[in-house]
């Protein structure tokens, strides 16, 4: 295994799902404040800050606006943008800070109102018109952000045979870990009829195929591994981590196969581990076809059989690799492109043994990944108690 | 509802010349003068071998579908009127891909691997978006 050099000290959310009574910066820093209290610490301990954008509002130099809001005057400052990637990516870009010794304690944090800025409607619309299609040779046709994924589920359907039953096994497993989450969006048990039955959006995807849409921040702060033992929380060290990009829009690409390979495959090979040796994987879902081909791409089954792989329970809690029991993008918070975050407090907090009824028994080993684009931009993590 | 509304692309100095053949209903994408491939959507550099030497080559304008979507629910009200209507990903002859409509059929007639053929739907008097429909042969 590798010699860590960095870990996670201290994590927090905001409140999640419709949360009218907060501006994006307000849910910022709610989940700021929760993070320092879980740590110990105090904002002036802060002395690195990373974020990502905000898409509902036009913020210039991200990083900036939420420094002067939380009254910060970090050493070191930046925003990241690997879109649904940002958040595992933040915590691997906090560890090379605090490696280079240009700070020591970095906050990272992401969210937004995604839900509450407008509509759900104004949502959808700018999320379609928002980049992860193409604004020239893509966006004029109409699809939808689903429309791109359900590509390529329609495609790994053709080549694979993968069923719409196998896809809303995803669904299904995943808002059940949702519901044993006080701060999911969405806790109501789903079966796979009720996903087969719910409105289909764009062939093969129903809605509860779909990520939410919801208002939600998330945070955490890293440390070095030495200051990180003398804090008040059980360390979560950073042992490896791998990103990749096969594209940037879908059109002209492979749709089975993603940059989680490579993302995965340096992953492990930094932490010196393998997919056996995981006990519970953070999968991002903004669909449930990313889980499926994520699964395959990082290893944990052959390239096709994901489908067969997430059916049977072995995805669920008790399950042979319980995967986003947080209850991911699907059900517990999808605030736009800091949704991915939430998997990073998720893996931290199985890791401690605190994750209440959905804890994985004896969890030493978590994985992270995160999806930017349409199965465009990849960051995998592998997180560990030493 | 207004065609006004409706996202229509703007090109740039990179992508003129494809809408401007598209105007006139040719298809045509950047072809490498060095590796002779083609490739979508236009760069500065052949992603295959790297070169810079690269014109706008005519294609033929027949494909295969390589996925689709029936969109049921419309990303803006510019589309209400249209759904369902089938988003697709066409692998053409030469070999890119690329996303378009496929129209001129019932929505739930089309399949991955079905033969296609270029069409022009004129969008606005600036612009006009190649689409697909299904070959008989399909």
């Amino acid at each position: 295994m590798s010699n860590p050099q960095a870990a996670i000290v201290g994590i927090g959310e905001s409140r999640v799902g419709k949360v009218p009574d907060r501006s994006a910066l307000q849910l910022q820093a709610d989940a700021a404040q929760a993070a320092l209290a879980d740590a110990g610490l105090r904002m002036a301990d802060i002395d690195g800050l990373l974020t990502t954008p905000v898409r509902v509002e036009h913020w210039n130099m991200p990083c900036g606006v939420v420094a002067h809001h939380l009254g910060i005057h970090p050493s070191y400052l930046a925003t990241v943008d690997l879109a649904g990637a940002s958040g595992a990516a933040m915590i691997h870009q906090a560890a090379l800070a605090v490696a280079s010794g240009q700070c020591s304690t970095v906050l990272c944090v992401a969210g937004q109102n995604l839900l509450s800025h407008g509509s759900r409607a104004k949502a959808v619309k700018s999320m379609a018109e928002g980049g992860s299609a193409h604004p020239q040779f893509e966006v004029p046709y109409g699809p939808l952000v689903p429309s791109l994924y359900a590509l390529v589920a329609q495609r790994h359907m053709h080549e694979y045979g993968t069923t719409s039953e196998q896809l809303a096994e995803v669904a299904v497993t995943i808002r059940r870990h949702a519901s044993l989450n006080p701060n999911a969006h969405k806790r109501e048990p789903i079966t796979v009829d009720d996903v087969l039955k719910s409105r289909m959006i764009t062939s093969p995807l129903h809605v509860l195929d779909c990520a939410l849409v919801s208002d939600g921040a998330a945070a955490a702060i890293v440390t070095s591994a030495a200051r990180a033992h003398d804090l008040k929380r059980r360390p979560v060290h950073l042992l490896g981590q791998g990103y990749g990009l096969r594209h940037s829009h879908i059109g002209d690409t492979e749709l089975t196969t993603t940059g989680a390979v490579d993302s995965g495959r340096d992953a492990f090979r930094t932490a010196g581990l393998k997919p056996s040796d995981v006990d519970v994987a953070q999968i991002y879902d903004c669909f449930t076809i990313t889980v499926i081909i994520e699964l395959e791409d990082l290893g944990f089954c052959k390239k096709g059989e994901g489908g067969h792989f997430v059916a049977g329970g072995r995805i669920g809690l008790g399950g042979e690799l319980p995967i986003t029991t947080h209850g991911g993008l699907l059900s517990a918070c999808h605030p736009g492109l800091g949704g991915g975050f939430f998997h990073v407090l998720e893996a931290v907090r199985q890791l401690r043994g605190d994750a209440g009824e959905r804890q994985v028994k004896d969890a030493e080993v978590a994985l992270v990944h995160g999806n930017g684009g349409v199965i465009s931009i990849h960051c995998t993590l592998i997180l560990g108690k030493e | 509802m207004t065609a006004a509304e409706r996202p229509v692309p703007t090109p740039d100095a990179a992508t003129a010349p494809y809408w401007s053949a598209a105007l006139e209903r040719r298809l045509v994408m950047p072809r490498c003068l060095d590796c002779s491939r083609y490739h979508f959507y236009p760069r500065t550099l052949c992603p295959h071998c790297g070169s810079t030497r690269l014109e706008w080559s005519a294609c033929g304008g027949r494909g295969t579908v390589y996925s689709y979507t029936i969109v049921h629910r419309a990303p803006s009200p510019a589309f209400a009127a249209d759904v369902p209507y089938v988003v697709a990903v066409v692998e053409i002859d030469e070999g890119p891909r690329l996303m378009t409509n496929v129209v001129g059929c019932a929505p739930d007639a089309v399949r991955i691997g079905m033969k296609v053929g270029v069409a022009f739907r004129q969008v606005t008097d600036d612009v006009t978006l190649p689409v697909f429909e299904l070959l008989n042969e399909s």
